[in-house]
């Protein structure tokens, strides 16, 4: 890998990262969909920075695959799918506030880097800020998975963590046999479909799509 | 007409299943093109059994598609039970949920079918999780169902927490390809990880073990990450929970057992201690749980928790006769827990309720449903003479034979705890007197009875006698651990 091209992925591993904490504190739910699109560009974009030298088909497959999957069939999915309504809404009633978020999501970014390096210390991959930075972005979208209450945003928390496992991926696994690209090219859409409709039935039930309100279910009901 | 192309066939039926409920005014034929697809699965799965068992694997294409023994015994479960499973559907989907999308219910049942037949196929690990994913994906739907506030809460977090586990896992499946890398190999096979995983790097097999044991350890619902799964049960049609509980999670756990092969081979991991530690506090919890719950079908749920537990025990050992045991458990458990769970549904729809508590006297309102459940609660708990005894027995003889002394302790006491348990909260809802129910409920449709006497059969049958090539496959099948 050229330093130029490397400089340029330094570059775009630095903006995931702040999507991936942008869409934990990001209110209105239109917004953070808009911040996941540009994530999996940016994911893209370093699959095809790592693929173009030494030259991988895997990799550029995969940056393909993800602009026509994250980027462009999930957000069309969604927005068909799930009422209008949902996306103009500020989500009031996040589990943390904003600061204790920012603070827990900076403090995640580190532990990143804390189990990242240790790993390339024992087995070198083609880019060590992917694995960090990947392993920070992972642990930031559990975060957005627990602070958010909303459906939307809980699901693209799960897309944000698997956007993380794969910016690990493709530079510790370049030449993975298929499963990043067929994964993302059908199980991915598969469950944006199968949320939309599922999150459209809480919609219809409770007339919104906060998940985080549906407790009924106890154990000692 | 050869093996291969019977093979092949097994998994392709309920996919045409599926594809031909689209056709339009296919309401009507829906339950009979399920129960017939499912039914002729089964049997071309026992076609496929005798083809391996005289030929060994079957090649179907090299170093993707292939079937030994372990696929083999998974294939017939996954059949019989999704045949069992059809026709218990055909007399309860009608009248628990109205005929209207009866359509939809089986199209996606047959999806999810499929799904969860792809698995013991497939031999390359990335392409394992995919289909992995792929079971979660397709039942998501089907625990909905019933539409209500309680249902969608349960199937939203059966989704999140197993498809949170599924991104865990496939981290864990990129950072053991990395390290299978450094091997010289690209062999991602279940062979292939064996052979190299003696010199693969520690820490990234170590990392890679972590990651797929927390992954897949939510999707089999092992403690803590089980909680999707008794509301997942509780709200999900009870042929579906039969899927849920029977086979899918078994498919995963199979998924696991396949890799303590690889892990096997790098002692540091420690695999063995951690496979006993996390079955012994599942079992432990479950059993607690079982004792304290208020609904019977969170108690076949929590059953399903302890006995995965009880597998994990078992492979824990680590010798041809624990591994033996453990495919064992696998199998008397699918078939009797489906039972459990039909029998669950009878008494759903004899009742109108799933509280332990508003169900007293079953046995004066319908003696079909009182017998099965008691029949059922016995086999699961581990009573003789059904199945689950020999096999659980299978097990204390295993861990005895290995010298260990404490886990196989711990177990039993568990086990026989958990037999009282589900004792008690079974034998309040069956005797007594009947319980005043406001409105008078129809008797149990014939298809249901049909399934349960169906169901009944290996639960009954297994306990008393196992055909010798029976205990052949399970041998093979344990061979095919590679412990």
């Amino acid at each position: 890998m050229t330093a130029w091209l490397y400089h340029l992925n330094a570059l775009v591993l630095g903006l995931f990262i702040l999507t991936a904490i942008a869409m934990v504190v990001v209110r209105q739910i239109g917004a953070c969909l808009q911040i996941f699109v540009m994530q999996s560009l940016l994911l893209s974009a370093s699959a095809f920075l790592l693929g173009g030298a030494p030259w991988s088909w895997h990799l550029f497959a995969l940056g393909c695959v993800t602009i026509a999957s994250k980027a462009v069939l999930i957000p069309w999915i969604l927005r068909s799918l799930v009422p209008a309504q949902v996306y103009a809404r500020r989500e009031l009633s996040q589990s943390v506030g904003v600061p204790a978020a920012l603070l827990s999501a900076f403090a995640l970014l580190l532990v990143g880097y804390a189990v990242g390096m240790p790993l390339n210390a024992a087995a070198h991959s083609l880019s060590p800020g992917n694995v960090s930075l990947g392993i920070a972005g992972l642990l930031i979208a559990l975060l957005q998975l627990a602070v958010r209450r909303e459906a939307v945003p809980q699901i693209l928390a799960i897309l944000g963590m698997e956007n993380g496992a794969f910016l690990v991926g493709i530079a510790i696994a370049p030449n993975f046999p298929l499963i990043a690209e067929l994964a993302i090219a059908f199980d991915v859409p598969l469950l944006a479909f199968i949320v939309a409709i599922l999150a459209r039935a809480v919609y219809r039930e409770t007339g919104s799509t906060e998940a985080g309100s549906l407790a009924a279910l106890r154990e000692l009901a | 007409m050869n093996a291969h192309a019977v093979a092949w066939l097994v998994p392709a039926l309920p996919l045409f299943g599926a594809l031909a409920l689209a056709l339009p005014r296919s309401e009507r034929i829906a339950a009979y093109l399920t129960i017939a697809c499912s039914a002729l699965a089964f049997g071309l799965s026992v076609v496929v059994m005798a083809a391996v068992r005289s030929a060994g694997t079957l090649v179907l294409v090299s170093n993707w598609v292939q079937v030994d023994a372990l696929s083999v015994l998974l294939l017939l479960l996954i059949t019989f039970v999704s045949a069992t499973a059809a026709v218990f559907s055909a007399g309860y989907i009608g009248p628990e949920y109205g005929s209207q999308r009866t359509r939809l219910y089986y199209a996606n049942f047959n999806l999810f079918a499929f799904s969860m037949l792809s698995i013991p196929f497939i031999v390359e690990f990335g392409l394992v999780w995919i289909a992995v994913e792929l079971t979660t994906l397709l039942s998501v739907l089907l625990v909905s169902f019933a539409g209500t506030r309680e249902a969608l809460e349960a199937a939203w977090k059966y989704m999140v927490l197993t498809l949170l586990g599924a991104t865990v896992a496939v981290l864990g499946v990129l950072v053991l390809f990395w390290a299978l890398h450094f091997t010289g190999s690209i062999d991602f096979t279940w062979a292939g990880l064996r052979a190299g995983a003696a010199s693969m790097p520690l820490p990234l097999v170590k990392v890679a073990f972590a990651l797929i044991l927390v992954g897949y350890g939510a999707k089999i619902g092992l403690v803590p990450l089980h909680t999707w799964l008794p509301d997942a049960h509780s709200q999900a049609p009870a042929p579906v929970c039969a899927l849920l509980s029977g086979v899918e999670t078994t498919v995963v756990l199979y998924v696991l057992l396949r890799l303590r092969g690889v892990f096997l081979a790098v002692p540091a991991v420690h695999v063995q201690a951690w496979f006993a530690v996390l079955g012994l506090v599942s079992v432990g919890a479950a059993v607690l749980l079982i004792m304290q719950t208020h609904d019977f079908k969170r108690l076949f749920a929590f059953s399903t928790v302890e006995h995965m537990g009880i597998i994990l025990v078992a492979a824990s050992f680590a010798t041809p006769l624990g591994d033996v045991s453990a495919v064992w458990q696998i199998m008397t458990h699918a078939v009797t827990k489906s039972f459990c769970f039909y029998a669950a549904g009878s008494a759903l729809l004899v009742t109108g309720t799933r509280s332990i508590a508003d169900v007293t006297g079953l046995l004066g309102r319908s003696k079909v449903t009182a017998a099965a459940l008691l029949v059922g609660a016995l086999a699961i708990s581990g009573a003789p003479p059904f199945a689950v005894f020999l096999s659980e027995l299978a097990i204390f003889r295993a861990g005895i034979v290995s010298h260990h002394y404490l886990v196989t302790g711990l177990l039993a006491a568990f086990v026989v705890a958990g037999f009282f348990g589900m004792l008690f909260q079974v034998t309040k809802m069956i005797f007594g007197r009947p319980a005043k129910s406001g409105r008078a409920r129809p008797p149990l449709p014939v298809p249901c009875a049909i399934a349960l006497g169906i169901a009944a059969l290996p639960v009954i049958a297994l306990g008393v006698w196992v055909p010798l090539s029976l205990i052949e496959l399970l041998m093979r099948s344990a061979a095919a651990l590679g412990g």
